[in-house]
């Protein structure tokens, strides 16, 4: 044993050569000679991983809580160190003779065995034990309020009762998994992210982390949902009103750039639907932490009528590598290549449904007439729109060389009806704009900007989504635009 | 035993007791906040009607959008200058 008390601190290394060895490694099983040449000509330590007596000679220090080769960072087993005054100088890893030899000084190490070998794996890196030793040997300094589990209590369904889900089954948020969820940013967990509405208090990047393990995040996600939280907390995309409204709209987070990818998003078939880790437990995240942080509860600040399936999480990832025309975060003021994320207050998609349009004027006529049931088909520029396409209509568009602005001009050409449809007591419907707009000519649906592009979907399949929003603009919410920070 | 690290924002409430309510309204100041929905005002204008019909004085306040809390400046305006309030919620 090493004896350490304090387990965040690094155990000092004797001076001279240390070397750390488990005994399941066939290569240092292989050194295990060399290792009696090293004792008797030098200054040598041997820590031992796995089994306390192995080597046999010389015998070896049981590194049996793993604090030796935690603290100094052996990746890799045989790790030949060397040590003057308690600092270490030089190391190297695996077995090469030459190296061992120029390290230690000595010559004519290991005669008969090969040239080189490559080491292991060392137990302090294997992945099944890594989360337990961040939590033994971190300097933990997660200040969330520790909540206790008796033995006999069912974990799942004491938070159940905490009142902590969305109605769905969460993952625990232990220390050890709210660690290993803080390993995937480079902000520290102290750091303030936004103050969340409705109760306005501030969150930590730890919180942020504990909502993401509750969601079922890897730590990968969690720059992805810190970025969404601070998105959503912000007064232009005012969270607190998509709550209390009692219309079904809940943060839709639109996700781009080449992180997107490398986090596994899916951009592709299915990609506003279920089966991707991603996509589903980001949106669930921001949503978790609007419900356990901030106190925005259905029934509670929460008002909505009806709410949406798409309230539980509604995230994806844009194809904006493959997209003819670019992608919502660029339309929005982001540069190319960065990761980034759009909130968009917004209700659950809608399926348009063309599968003869050939050219984009028709196909254009048609998304027009689905995008005047936004909302309602007498009420206009109060509700903006983010219309998804996937590669099938896309084609339609880009085959007759229409960029974004063309077709977001083509599509609302074609949007603009007279005062006269509008108005209160048209087609007998007592909907509408008020009397005063009865004598316009031509009114838009959407206000300029009001109706935005993404890109995404499976390759097959001549439809098209339509997320409708909410109260726009400075009455309601503004869609909100930020580069991912990491 | 297991612990759990708490998701919530670990706040603790304070409770203030509310004001005795008044025997009546007769020359108190009512304040009545119009959070500028649609015919709000129009609920409104009765209301006051029948406030100042029983001897009491009203103030009327406008929210800048509905979707949103009132502005802390507002909320103070009012409390300065009210003696009572209504609270309700309509749509």
């Amino acid at each position: 044993m090493t004896g350490n008390l304090d387990t965040t601190r690094a155990p000092i290394l004797p001076d001279g050569v240390v070397i750390i060895v488990k005994e399941e490694c066939e290569t240092c099983q292989t050194i295990a000679p060399v290792l009696q040449q090293l004792d008797a000509a030098t200054e040598l330590t041997v820590y031992t991983q796995d089994n306390a007596s192995f080597p046999s000679t010389p015998a070896a220090v049981h590194d049996a809580d793993l604090a030796v080769s935690w603290h100094h960072d052996i990746e890799t087993v045989p790790t030949v160190i060397v040590i003057q005054n308690g600092i270490e100088v030089e190391r190297t890893v695996g077995w090469m003779r030459s190296e061992w030899e120029r390290l230690t000084g000595i010559d004519g190490l290991g005669e008969g065995l090969p040239v080189m070998r490559p080491g292991c794996g060392s137990m302090s890196v294997d992945p099944d034990l890594v989360d337990v030793l961040r939590v033994r040997f971190g300097a933990s300094n997660l200040t969330a309020r520790r909540i206790e589990v008796a033995d006999a209590e069912d974990v799942m369904e004491m938070m159940f009762n905490r009142g902590w889900t969305d109605g769905l089954p969460v993952v625990p948020p232990t220390e050890q998994r709210v660690m290993a969820m803080l390993a995937g940013t480079r902000r520290t967990g102290s750091e303030t992210v936004a103050t969340v509405p409705p109760d306005l208090v501030d969150i930590s990047v730890e919180k942020v982390a504990i909502a993401s393990v509750m969601a079922g995040c890897k730590p990968e996600y969690l720059p992805w949902v810190l970025t969404a939280v601070e998105a959503a907390c912000t007064d232009d995309f005012n969270m607190h009103g998509l709550l209390a409204t009692t219309m079904p709209v809940g943060p839709v987070i639109v996700c781009s750039g080449p992180g997107t990818r490398s986090i596994g998003m899916n951009s592709g078939g299915n990609a506003l639907g279920q089966g991707n880790r991603a996509n589903l437990t980001i949106g669930r995240a921001l949503q978790l932490v609007i419900r356990n942080f901030g106190g925005g509860r259905p029934g509670e600040v929460d008002r909505a009528a009806h709410g949406s399936p798409a309230k539980i999480s509604f995230c994806f990832a844009e194809a904006d590598d493959t997209s003819p025309y670019g992608r919502l975060a660029g339309e929005l003021g982001i540069d190319d290549g960065a990761d980034a994320l759009t909130l968009f207050a917004g209700e659950g998609p809608h399926c348009l449904v063309d599968q003869l349009s050939r050219t984009p004027e028709s196909l254009a006529r048609s998304l027009a007439l689905k995008l005047q049931t936004v909302s309602h088909p007498k009420l206009i520029m109060m509700f903006d729109t983010i219309l998804v396409m996937g590669p099938e209509h896309a084609r339609v568009f880009a085959d007759a060389g229409w960029d974004r602005e063309q077709i977001v001009a083509g599509i609302s050409e074609h949007l603009n009806r007279s005062g006269s449809e509008l108005v209160r007591g048209a087609d007998g419907i007592t909907e509408g704009l008020p009397e005063a707009f009865g004598d316009a000519e031509s009114l838009p649906k959407f206000r300029p900007g009001g109706l935005m592009l993404a890109y995404a979907g499976g390759g097959a399949g001549l439809f098209s989504q339509i997320i409708g929003g909410w109260v726009n603009g400075d009455k309601g919410s503004k869609p909100v635009t930020r580069a991912v920070a990491y | 035993m297991e612990a759990l690290l708490d998701p919530t924002s670990e706040q603790s409430l304070v409770e203030r007791e509310r004001l005795a309510r008044p025997s009546t309204l007769e020359g108190l100041t009512v304040g009545l906040l119009d959070i500028s929905k649609p015919r709000g005002d129009v609920f409104l204008d009765r209301i006051e009607e029948r406030l100042v019909g029983i001897g009491a004085n009203v103030k009327r306040y406008i929210k800048p959008t509905f979707t949103k809390p009132a502005p802390v400046d507002l909320r103070h305006q009012i409390a300065t200058e009210c003696q009572v309030v209504i609270e309700a919620l309509a749509d």
